[in-house]
């Protein structure tokens, strides 16, 4: 079981991390936008999380953190 | 838990200026974890452009200085004769590095000087509004070749990598890309290894970064990052030109 933090309010919904996830984990949340008006990228399935941190790799604005 | 990623200590907590998707991010964490890796944090100072990257003083929590637009390859070459003890990069765009700034970087190269040049690649005038640029390719749509580039009035793109890593001055130079987390591993290795170049005296050292710019392509970043799997690469082959711990490429 991995865990990852996501800072919303750095996040700018580019959505590279969504895409490059092996297991489906991430998806843009639909119900809320950020400080700066972005649909943040949020874990939408975070059970399925190995912690291979390829999200974390992609992503441009080191928004995500990864545990495991 | 064990932490498997975090951000690096080497960047300061600014939200970064550039648009969503812009793979400059990746680079700017990707240098600074090479900075990490060498324990350099305290012991480096880098040179920003002119062009999207002219904040990166913002960015990296290192000693930073701004250069007139093309000329950080200069700047730099005079903080590190200054200050020898110090890591020393340049992070330039291709319309900074291989346009105005084409006398500086050559001459930096031919010199020899124990400098670290990460030079990013989007075939594009990011900041100005996404005109051509040196590197834009053959056929691409900009805001000054609106019919897309044509061979016959602008030539071809030039390919730096393989120009620099013909000088002898020359210790270390690469062409990578961040199109896909196994090539953001590669890109770091040889961004490390360009450090690494440095600190060892070996001469001078240029990591050539294949880059999206979303925005002005007229792309999603998906998209983007597609394109320069199958349009960018194919003109610019990844890859080691030059590398004086392995003998002459």
């Amino acid at each position: 079981m991995a865990k990852l933090t996501i800072l919303s309010d750095r996040c700018k919904g580019c959505g590279l991390c969504v895409e490059v996830c092996p297991k489906k984990v991430l998806g843009f949340d639909k119900k809320s936008l950020n400080a700066k008006g972005y649909r943040p990228a949020s874990a939408i399935a975070p059970e399925n999380c190995v912690g291979c941190a390829f999200c974390a790799r992609m992503c441009p604005d080191c928004v995500i953190t990864v545990e495991r | 838990m064990a932490v498997v990623f975090e951000k690096s200590r080497s960047l300061t907590d600014e939200i970064l200026t550039y648009c969503p998707g812009c793979t400059h991010g990746i680079i700017h964490r990707l240098v600074a974890e090479a900075i990490d890796d060498l324990g350099a944090q305290s012991s480096t100072i880098g040179v920003a452009p002119v062009g999207c990257a002219v904040f990166a003083y913002n960015f990296f929590a290192v000693d930073m200085m701004q250069a007139a637009h093309g000329r950080a390859p200069a700047v730099a070459t005079g903080i590190k004769r200054a200050l020898p003890d110090r890591i020393v990069f340049t992070y330039q765009g291709d319309g900074d590095l291989a346009s105005i700034g084409m006398a500086e970087i050559m001459h930096a190269a031919a010199r020899g000087e124990k400098i670290t040049t990460i030079f990013v690649n989007n075939a594009i005038y990011g900041m100005t509004g996404g005109q051509m640029a040196p590197t834009t390719l053959v056929g691409q749509v900009t805001t000054t070749s609106p019919y897309g580039r044509k061979e016959e009035l602008c030539g071809k793109p030039i390919r730096m990598s393989e120009i620099i890593a013909q000088m002898d001055g020359t210790a270390y130079a690469a062409r990578v890309s961040v199109h896909d987390p196994r090539h953001v591993m590669e890109a770091k290795k040889a961004i490390r290894r360009a450090f690494e170049a440095q600190r060892g005296g070996e001469g001078f050292a240029m990591v050539e970064v294949l880059s999206t710019c979303p925005t002005n392509w007229g792309m999603t970043p998906i998209e983007a990052l597609k394109w320069v799997a199958t349009d960018m690469i194919p003109y610019y082959p990844l890859g080691v030109y030059k590398d004086s711990s392995k003998g002459a490429a």
